[in-house]
């Protein structure tokens, strides 16, 4: 992109079928303004064409790039290498967490989308209602759709140190998307499926989802607001009313 | 069924899903292979237009229909991954205003329902567009998700029976004595080995990569990867997508996506898509040409810049002036070499018709009388592709 070059070593972690993972290192000369996905992009057209990863739309719309850079969950399309790492100093790419390993970078997420499915979560919703619960609607004047903010990267699952401890818990995306769900249709059969032991009351609002979601999801408010609303259904269903 | 054909199809991107979709439909048990995984190539990166055909009305007709009956299509089917709000085609000088009456003219020849609105109102509920508009055009236009677009056909025909085989890489077609296709010689990238799928038919839907694979047999296949930078920044300041009213150019549509604008796009010719660097010049182009739409896009940050390899069928002519039509070519009559069928050309907005097409000639081949129904089958949700 432009006259700077860095020289980085980027270490990647590398698993095919049962084998044992392993790390294989490749030297670079990288523009720092490149983002992390063009490096591994690059390492597949150049160095090693046995690298498995998953990618799509480049533009942060998709949602497959998610990996782990230097310990962080990252949307690598839309990462500067210089926001990771400085010239001569190194870039680790990992797979995500809480995921099993599908080969080298690619996971398994077959449970996250039949949990997002039972969230009943859709990809396309009104404009006031795709905007988090506490920004000020836009003035549109008109009926508009829009694709919502989660693009189902894993990121905010791979972070969260509950999901870490079992893959039983929903994991905040499943959650995030339950609520938002929940706030558009007011169907009371979402709060019932959030309402148990490894639905909204798992989680120990360590905010790490909120931290490292690339899309302005807030997932963290989001189990928040969602478990305000399985209190105010228990309550109506207290009293009889449904 | 035991002697159920069995066609091979590479490529995983909008083309090879619908093709498998279709195939599966028609009762023909598909496998399809790519080297990545869904949408990794040209469809994954596409800006996401779902195009009225607006955009080709004038001097590229054969196109501009297409992309209006293929709308309508994948607005009942897909609608689980469309934000449908139309678009705009705006003037902003004297030579935009020139271009009006041929866009009349054209959109109307090819059955795009268009209406001129008083500026006034077009700003009163775009608030962010050029308040230095002279004429405003609305358009049956959407945006959709790319990634999403190719699985939800992919699921669809996974639910029928048809195969995805994803990091699965074609390094070679088998022959047979007669010097036709019989299969595929494929390396699992997953677990690292190496294996030979025999099928009734190969369907090569690799698109700006057709000629890789139909260079594997000296088969001809006149495909120009022609790529084009996009960039995206990150405030939703429309709700429409905004097109330049002129002749195609670049950098003359401006389309929301999620809480982003995207602008695109350039167009060059390269002779291997597997790796494009990009310049900085063009994403400095590109945000002059985001600019001039929506001035607003000045307040804004980059979100992310990248490009996309076009596979535009070529006819010796440069990169905007070939068609955007798609082209199947049966390379028994092409090359005289019988069982492989390649798919190229065309646009995302138009993959079900170019499956349609290209599953009219596979079922031919194999003589095969099975009518096609995509047109009124809806797709189920796309995450069923994840399940087994």
């Amino acid at each position: 992109m432009n006259s700077e070059k860095w020289n980085i070593t980027l270490i990647i972690t590398r698993q095919k079928g049962d084998a044992k993972p392993y790390t294989q290192s490749f030297q670079l000369e990288v523009d720092p303004d490149e983002y992390v996905l063009d490096a591994i992009e690059r390492v597949w057209a150049f160095h090693d064409r046995s690298l498995v990863f998953r990618h799509a739309c480049h533009h942060s719309t998709c949602g497959a790039c998610g990996m782990r850079v230097n310990g962080t969950e990252k949307l690598t399309c839309i990462t500067p290498i210089r926001d990771v790492t400085r010239d001569g100093g190194t870039m680790r790419v990992e797979p995500l967490r809480n995921f099993p390993v599908v080969s080298d970078l690619v996971v398994d997420m077959s449970d996250f989308y039949v949990r997002l499915e039972q969230a009943r979560f859709g990809q396309v919703a009104p404009v006031d209602e795709a905007n988090l619960g506490y920004e000020k609607d836009p003035d549109d004047g008109g009926d508009y759709e829009r694709l919502v903010d989660c693009i189902e990267c894993g990121c905010c699952i791979s972070a969260c140190p509950i999901s870490l401890t079992t893959p039983e818990y929903f994991g905040p995306a499943i959650l995030a998307g339950a609520q938002h769900s929940y706030s558009i249709t007011r169907n009371p059969k979402l709060l019932d499926f959030v309402d148990q032991e490894n639905g909204v009351w798992r989680c120990h609002s360590a905010f790490e989802c909120t931290a490292v979601c690339p899309s302005n999801v807030d997932p963290g408010w989001r189990i928040m607001d969602l478990r305000k609303r399985v209190i105010g259904h228990r309550i109506k269903k207290l009293f009889g009313r449904k | 069924m035991p002697d159920q054909p069995h066609v091979i199809v590479i490529g995983a991107g909008f083309t090879g899903c619908a093709v498998a979709h279709d195939l599966a439909l028609r009762g023909i048990r598909a496998t399809v292979l790519d080297r990545g995984e869904i949408a990794s190539g040209t469809s994954g990166r596409t800006h996401g237009l779902l195009h009225s055909g607006g955009r080709y009305c004038v001097n590229d007709k054969e196109s501009a229909v297409e992309c209006i009956e293929e709308n309508k299509i994948l607005r009942k089917i897909a609608k689980q991954c469309i934000e449908f709000n139309g678009g705009y085609f705006v003037a902003l000088n004297e030579s935009d205003l020139e271009y009006a009456p041929l866009f009349e003219a054209g959109a109307q020849e090819c059955g795009i329902e268009i209406e001129k609105i008083p500026v006034d109102k077009a700003l009163k509920v775009e608030p962010n567009l050029n308040p230095n508009v002279l004429a405003v055009y609305t358009v049956p236009d959407g945006t959709f998700d790319p990634l999403r677009l190719a699985l939800a056909f992919a699921a669809t025909a996974k639910k029928n029976g048809a195969e995805f085989r994803p990091y699965h890489e074609v390094t070679g077609l088998i022959m047979n004595g007669q010097g036709n296709v019989t299969g595929a010689e494929v390396w699992d990238r997953v677990t690292n080995h190496k294996y030979k799928l025999h099928g009734d038919m190969v369907v090569n839907a690799t698109g700006a990569w057709a000629g890789a694979i139909t260079k594997m047999v000296n088969a001809k296949a006149s495909v120009v990867p022609t790529p084009g930078i996009m960039v995206a920044y990150d405030q939703r300041l429309i709700n429409r997508v905004v097109n330049r009213l002129n002749a195609p150019g670049d950098g003359d549509i401006l389309i929301p996506q999620r809480r982003m604008v995207c602008i695109g796009t350039t167009s060059f010719e390269v002779s291997d898509a597997d790796y494009i660097p990009i310049e900085e010049d063009q994403v400095e182009f590109m945000y002059r040409c985001a600019v001039e739409l929506v001035p607003a896009v000045k307040s804004t940050n980059q979100r992310g810049w990248w490009m996309s390899a076009r596979p535009l069928v070529g006819s010796g002519e440069s990169g905007r002036s070939l068609a955007r039509t798609f082209k199947c070519f049966d390379h028994k009559a092409t090359d005289n070499i019988d069982g492989l069928v390649t798919i190229t050309g065309g646009k995302a907005t138009t993959c079900r018709a170019m499956a349609e097409t290209t599953v009219d000639v596979v079922c031919e081949k194999l003589g095969i009388r099975a009518e096609c129904v995509t047109r009124e089958t809806p797709l189920i949700s796309y995450r069923n592709y994840y399940l087994s």
